[in-house]
């Protein structure tokens, strides 16, 4: 595989931006969606009227053209959705980026605004008429993606002596992380080994404090060439490398029925962004990685090469995970589990965040950033750099 | 908690101990029609049903169609036999009483089910098998043998017990013409489950999955095979990955598998399932995984690698999926050490 061409810190991240995060916030999620990429571009330092590409997850339920009308851009020449909720996020800046890079537009916005916290758990009415494959699964009772996890995550333990102990180093981690951060739903509570295994089980052997929050919040990003970045109010954050994945005999969220289970999409993406990119996982400094359970760190922690098959559980252990000593600081800001769960785009910009050296968890002199979402779906990932 | 489920099973096995000690028994004394098979009968029975073949009606078709003469529709083997209810005062088993005026092996078996609480019953199946066209002037009779009592079974109209009664019709010469098996479900009625209960999610049936549940309907657990290269899958899909071939049958798998993984689900609660709730994914031994609930377990007896076999589960009226319970029994010998702790 060669890199992609003419991709490699050919554009960088100016502006982010995200609302507050909250159980419940009053606007709709349009108007947070509005609100969250004006202040993206003022964060930049331009104007929505600049805005000609804008990217979404196939879920967002605000669709362009109402951006376009409420904000006041120009004419949008390039816009896309990425499909699989949570595996979205990094490919919906990827593909931002690649517009950018092609030249099919100047500037580009990448967002999600969910109102998770208020919002109706998805799962709840089992009268609703399933799509074709929760036939496999919802009529037995799996009806969360909490259950599908748990399914891999038991068999991840079976296989590899992982136990709750490296699970709660995960969650643990995060935690800290995000009581650093006030911004961070959790940022005024702690949670000991204690804490999480007093907790109650959600779907066995997941208990409540592997399971993401939820969250009503919106975020957004802007995207220019690394040319124009150089001369705006932010240090350009460098899209140095951007992947997707979805490897042979996927199946989303359930993917207990082909020969490996446990080597999902991150592999695939891994393979790709890798080949794009001119570092190896050795060389990354920091990492935001998609935790709507805290199992998918492990299994992304193999997927993107940090450790070997089956290592991940003892990875976890000394404080590897945490600020400031451990050797992957990941999650920085509290990732979904502790900060707050917008499908993983709150990882993207604590990604810039750590690269601009404004994180409250700021890893010392950290050069490279990578950002992962979903494991367990058809999934992306980015390589930032400063 | 523990120790009353163990006594549960241990008054299971009892009970289907005495159950099972019926089996070959007659479940009555035989049975004689009252009138030899008749053309009248025969024509009030096709009008009702609707049926226009002429072979049950007329002769010169009949024989023309191979036949020695008029034959009775396959189907009323049983209307030769059966007697109204109101034409036995005792009502129909009390009738079935031997010379001696004992109670039928019938009668003393569904005493037995309802004294454990299976008062309900629904006819379930009834299977026949033909010998010979049975044709007018033809007298039957009718001996009946209690052919087998299931184990309990969990079903979605409740606790019960399948059991079969195995009819042989012979002919005026004694030989025999037909054999019928009649299942029923003795079945321990749920008062406590409100009657507009929630339903489980309804799978999306297409053309591609459809087998699966009409099998598992039938009792039968189906796995798609690709009709050219015989590759098996599952989940089920138009195409083969392996080959390309849009060409699919499908073989019936043992029900034998080992558990793969499983999970048990039990927060937040929706109201179509009972919780704690385990569920695996099986891997058959025919090689293909599929998710199925686990029966007939305590959820911290369940363990990756644990042999097991499937049961299909009616979960309501219109539903029907695979389930799966120990091959070996589970907990058995630690009877004593959880009642110890108890």
């Amino acid at each position: 595989m060669s890199p992609a061409v003419g991709f490699q810190d050919a554009t960088a991240i100016a502006g982010i931006a995200q609302t507050a995060f909250s159980k419940h916030l009053e606007p709709t999620e349009a108007e947070l969606a509005c609100t969250v990429i004006v202040d993206a571009c003022a964060d930049a330092g331009i104007d929505p009227s600049e805005i000609n590409a804008l990217c979404s997850y196939t879920m967002e339920a605000t669709e362009e053209v109402d951006i376009v009308r409420n904000i006041g851009c120009g004419e949008i020449t390039f816009f896309s959705q990425v499909g699989y909720g949570g595996g979205a996020g990094c490919g919906v800046v990827g593909q931002a980026a690649m517009a950018v890079a092609t030249g099919q537009a100047e500037v580009a916005v990448a967002w999600r605004s969910r109102k998770r916290g208020s919002g109706p758990r998805p799962w709840t009415s089992t009268s609703v008429q399933l799509r074709v494959p929760g036939a496999w699964t919802r009529p037995f009772g799996m009806l969360r993606p909490v259950d599908e996890i748990a399914m891999l995550t038991r068999r991840y333990m079976h296989e590899y002596g992982a136990t709750r102990d490296h699970l709660a180093n995960v969650a643990m981690a995060v935690r800290k992380h995000a009581n650093m951060n006030p911004a961070a739903i959790m940022h005024d509570k702690p949670m000991s080994r204690e804490d999480y295994m007093a907790s109650r089980w959600v779907s066995e052997p997941l208990c409540l404090f592997d399971n993401c929050l939820e969250t009503d919040g919106a975020l957004a990003c802007v995207i220019v060439s690394a040319e124009r970045a150089r001369d705006l109010r932010h240090p350009p954050v460098y899209v140095h490398a951007f992947a997707q994945g979805l490897p042979p005999e996927h199946q989303t969220m359930v993917n207990f029925f082909n020969d490996d289970p446990l080597t999902g999409p991150a592999w695939a993406c891994a393979r790709r962004l890798w080949a794009n990119s001119a570092f190896g996982p050795e060389d990354v400094n920091v990492a935001q990685i998609y935790d709507a359970f805290s199992p998918l760190i492990l299994l992304s922690l193999e997927g993107y090469g940090f450790c070997k098959r089956g290592e991940a559980g003892p990875m976890t252990e000394n404080g590897n995970l945490e600020w400031e000593k451990g050797s992957l600081p990941v999650n920085t800001a509290g990732g979904g589990l502790s900060e707050a769960y917008v499908h993983g785009f709150n990882l993207i910009n604590e990604g810039v965040r750590q690269m601009r050296g404004t994180s409250t968890a700021q890893v010392d002199g950290a050069e490279t950033c990578l950002v992962t979402s979903g494991e367990g779906v058809p999934t992306s990932a980015l390589l930032l750099r400063r | 908690m523990a120790s009353g489920r163990s006594d549960a099973t241990t008054d299971a096995d009892a009970l289907l101990a005495q159950l099972r000690a019926f089996e070959g028994r007659p479940s009555g004394p035989p049975a004689e029609a009252r009138d030899e098979v008749n053309q009248a009968m025969i024509r009030h029975w096709v009008d009702a049903m609707g049926d226009d073949n002429p072979v049950y009606v007329d002769e010169e078709s009949a024989r023309a169609n191979g036949f020695p003469g008029v034959v009775a529709p396959p189907t009323m083997l049983q209307a030769w036999i059966m007697r109204g209810y109101l034409s036995q005062p005792d009502g129909a088993w009390k009738a079935q009483r031997d010379a001696s005026g004992e109670a039928s092996a019938q009668e003393q078996l569904f005493d037995a089910l309802n004294a454990a609480g299976f008062t309900s019953v629904v006819a379930t199946n009834c299977d026949q098998e033909y010998v010979r066209p049975i044709v007018l002037g033809d007298r039957l009779t009718v001996t009946s043998v209690i052919d087998s009592v299931s184990p309990e079974k969990h079903t979605g109209l409740g606790d019960g017990h399948f059991v079969t009664t195995r009819l042989e019709f012979t002919d005026q010469h004694g030989e025999r013409v037909a054999t019928m098996r009649f299942r029923i479900l003795r079945f321990r009625p749920q008062s406590s489950r409100p009657k507009d209960v929630a339903l489980r999610p309804r799978p999306a049936i297409t053309h591609d999955i459809a087998f699966f549940f009409e099998g598992a309907r039938n009792g039968t657990l189906l796995i798609q095979r690709c009709a050219q290269c015989g590759v098996l899958r599952h989940p089920p899909r138009p195409a083969c990955a392996s080959c390309g071939s849009f060409e699919w049958d499908t073989v019936t798998a043992s029900g034998r598998g080992t558990v793969y993984s499983f999970v048990v689900v039990h927060h937040p609660q929706v109201a179509a399932f009972d919780y704690p709730l385990p569920i695996a994914v099986v891997e058959l031994e025919e090689g293909t995984r599929l998710v199925g609930d686990l029966i007939g377990i305590d959820p911290a007896d369940v363990e990756i690698g644990m042999p097991v076999v499937a049961e299909m589960v009616a979960v309501d009226d219109e539903l029907t999926i695979p389930m799966f319970r120990p091959a070996v029994p589970v907990g058995a010998g630690r009877v004593g050490a959880v009642t110890g702790d108890a």
